[in-house]
């Protein structure tokens, strides 16, 4: 019996390696995909952060609206432009924008006393396509504090604040307040005037140049040490390794499309009369099946994360036997799948459209194409019945995100399970009788 | 050798097999004809193990044939109506996969796969890929992929099937010297001269039922009455009928 399994699995991995198609479908396509993929969701390689295009529209001119724009232009997320407004509109409509911030005529003055008195706030104008609202929410944060800055600068150390306390000098008789109350209250206001009449102190290392000192203001009272947590030392977050093991199981589970039409290619062309009537157990057909199925998957899955660890730096920064142990039931499960596809398929064109529906399906769910956390919190729970979901999980564990070899073994017991599964299945609904 | 008692299948409720029996002896080749949907093949594939008779027997040396992995099945060759090849692999690569079936060792297996491409005439193309073969060239290795395990008893299902005279003659030869070997061999076909070169009885089945079992000449016994020696054809007609089936 084992001579004549080994024989099926020598004759499938024939057949594979001369179907050059079937190659390139099971070993190159994947390595590409997955290279695209990859380098969307790890970001720069140089550490740089990509910039989201915005304009601003300054119709006010004032120093608060420029220390905005100046703000604006420095800071490490935004590229600026400073279109008209009938550009900036068009540019945001074409996308070539993603935010364009009008800051209308008065806005300075009118943030300025906004600022102590909460009242009549001037409004900002945000124009922003659609298609790119989570960057809206960044822009508006990121420009909050660029508008907090230039605001407060100029209240407290510009010539609108100066102006502002003279105006509050001259009415502090009409406020009607007793006169201790009037006297202590001017003594407040004459200091802060004496307070705007002194140059701002350069700053370290300033002094010399003759350079012009910053404007004070307000600005964040607190800074962002931002560490990644991996389970492993020295691992790190590598969107490659992710994108190997989502594309590397979507084409495994191709693979195994492969095998069940394959099987069903064989009955139609009558191989499979042949091999029933030699003194062969049911078993024994479809565990030679199975292992050649198995085999090619493990072989894919080796050539992808191969060329990610040579070309990308993936590692397997958590267990390697664990690794392999993800390896080698997620390559059961996709062989097994083949065998539910070729037990439930009739004709070999046919079964391939459904199959290749179902696949797509499962990978899509799966979070083989994006991670599953990008899903809602209902279908992430949903997907737990997607074995492609644990396939995926597991390889992430063990590579990027550094877990130890217990992290595999409840992927590796579902992916069993699956197989388990999908094997019985498959020994019920095969057609046996010719 | 080969005993089919009273087998029957049914597929819901299509009764492909109603009851058929016959046998074939060592050194004995019987032609086994029928019109299209007669019941030849499925008879075929009950003697072949592909498919359990809901009843009735089939049986090698006395004992019968039970489940799929009953040695007794190394007795018996198939050769099926298809091209049971795989086109993209070599000569050599299809005979050792089919033989690698049957347990057969390496030394045995060369041993096999050398003396069946002789017989076959195709030992110079043995590392071609099937796939550039000539139909006829693919009907003859058809025929070596089935005899690597030395079968007693060789079941040919349509085995000249779109081949040239040149390949059918061939292939006769081939049969010719199985027989004199001793093998049996169960040979169905719609071409009745074949029967009338190689079959030494014929059983011709109807509607899943034998309708005659007996030789060239005994046949001539359900020739039309009045006339005299006829052909195996004409005798055919007589028997089943100028009625198309399908």
């Amino acid at each position: 019996m084992m001579r004549a399994i080994l024989a099926m699995i020598r004759k499938d991995l024939q057949l594979f390696f001369t179907d050059r198609r079937a190659v390139i479908m099971s070993l190159v396509a994947p390595i590409a995909i997955a290279s695209f993929f990859g380098s969307i969701f790890s970001g720069s390689t140089s550490g740089e952060r990509a910039k989201i295009p915005i304009a601003i529209v300054d119709q006010d001119q004032s120093a608060v609206s420029k220390g905005i724009v100046a703000g604006a232009t420095g800071d490490a997320w935004f590229t600026v432009a400073s279109p008209t407004l009938d550009e900036a509109r068009e540019r945001v409509k074409t996308g070539a924008l993603t935010v364009a911030v009008i800051i209308p005529s008065g806005f300075g003055d009118a943030a300025g006393r906004a600022f102590f008195s909460g009242q009549a706030r001037p409004s900002l104008t945000l124009l922003y396509d659609p298609s790119h609202s989570t960057e809206l929410g960044l822009v508006r944060g990121v420009l909050t504090e660029h508008v907090m800055q230039s605001v407060s600068a100029e209240m407290f150390t510009g010539e609108q604040g100066r102006v502002l306390v003279d105006e509050s000098l001259a009415q502090v008789e009409a406020l009607g307040a007793p006169d201790e109350q009037q006297t202590r209250l001017r003594d407040l206001l004459r200091s802060a005037r004496k307070f705007y009449d002194v140059p701002a102190a350069p700053a370290a290392g300033q002094a010399a140049d003759g350079a012009a000192a910053p404007r004070r203001g307000l600005s964040m009272p607190y800074a962002v040490a931002e560490e990644a947590i991996t389970a492993g030392n020295n691992a790190t977050y590598n969107g490659y390794a992710h994108s190997f093991a989502g594309m590397g199981i979507q084409f495994l589970l191709f693979a195994s499309i492969d095998l069940g039409v394959g099987i069903l290619l064989e009955r139609q062309r009558g191989l499979w009369k042949r091999l029933r009537s030699a003194p062969l157990s049911r078993t024994s057909l479809l565990l030679g099946k199975a292992s050649s199925g198995s085999l090619i998957a493990l072989l894919t899955l080796a050539v992808s994360f191969g060329f990610a660890m040579l070309v990308f730096g993936v590692r397997v920064h958590g267990s390697l036997p664990g690794f392999v142990l993800v390896a080698v039931t997620t390559a059961m499960m996709a062989a097994t799948f083949g065998l539910l596809i070729a037990s439930l398929g009739k004709t070999p064109g046919g079964t391939r459209g459904v199959a290749s529906l179902a696949v797509l399906l499962m990978v899509m769910l799966g979070g083989a194409w994006v991670p599953s956390f990008i899903f809602p919190a209902w279908l992430q729970t949903a997907t737990v019945v997607v074995p492609a979901r644990w396939a995926v999980d597991g390889f992430d564990a063990m590579t990027w995100r550094g877990l130890g070899f217990q992290a595999a073994l409840l992927p590796a017991v579902v992916m069993l399970g699956f197989a388990l599964l999908f094997g019985v299945l498959a020994v019920a609904r095969f057609r046996w009788e010719e | 050798m080969l005993e089919v008692r009273s087998v029957r299948k049914t597929y819901g409720d299509l009764v492909a097999v109603h009851d058929v029996s016959l046998s074939v002896r060592p050194g004995e080749v019987v032609g086994l004809l029928g019109p299209n949907g007669a019941g030849k093949s499925t008879t075929v594939s009950m003697i072949a193990g592909l498919v359990t008779p809901d009843s009735g027997q089939v049986l090698i040396d006395g004992a019968p044939l039970q489940g799929d992995t009953d040695p007794k099945k190394r007795r018996i060759g198939l050769v099926p109506q298809d091209l049971a090849l795989y086109d993209e692999l070599s000569a050599l690569q299809n005979l050792r996969f089919f033989g690698a079936l049957y347990d057969l060792g390496n030394q045995a297996l060369e041993e096999a796969i050398a003396s069946s491409l002789q017989l076959v005439g195709l030992t110079e193309r043995a590392k071609d890929r099937v796939g550039t073969f000539s139909g006829g060239m693919k009907r003859r290795l058809n025929l070596a992929a089935s005899l690597l395990h030395d079968p007693d008893i060789l079941l040919l299902d349509e085995p000249t099937v779109g081949v040239d005279p040149q390949s059918r003659n061939a292939i006769f030869s081939n049969l010719e010297t199985l027989k004199a070997r001793g093998k049996g061999l169960l040979y169905t076909t719609h071409y009745m001269e074949e029967v009338e070169r190689l079959a030494d009885r014929v059983v011709i089945v109807d509607h899943g039922r034998v309708v005659a079992s007996d030789t060239l000449e005994g046949l001539q016994r359900h020739a039309p009455a009045g006339t005299g020696p006829v052909s195996l054809e004409a005798i055919f007609l007589a028997l089943t009928g100028r009625r198309l089936r399908d």
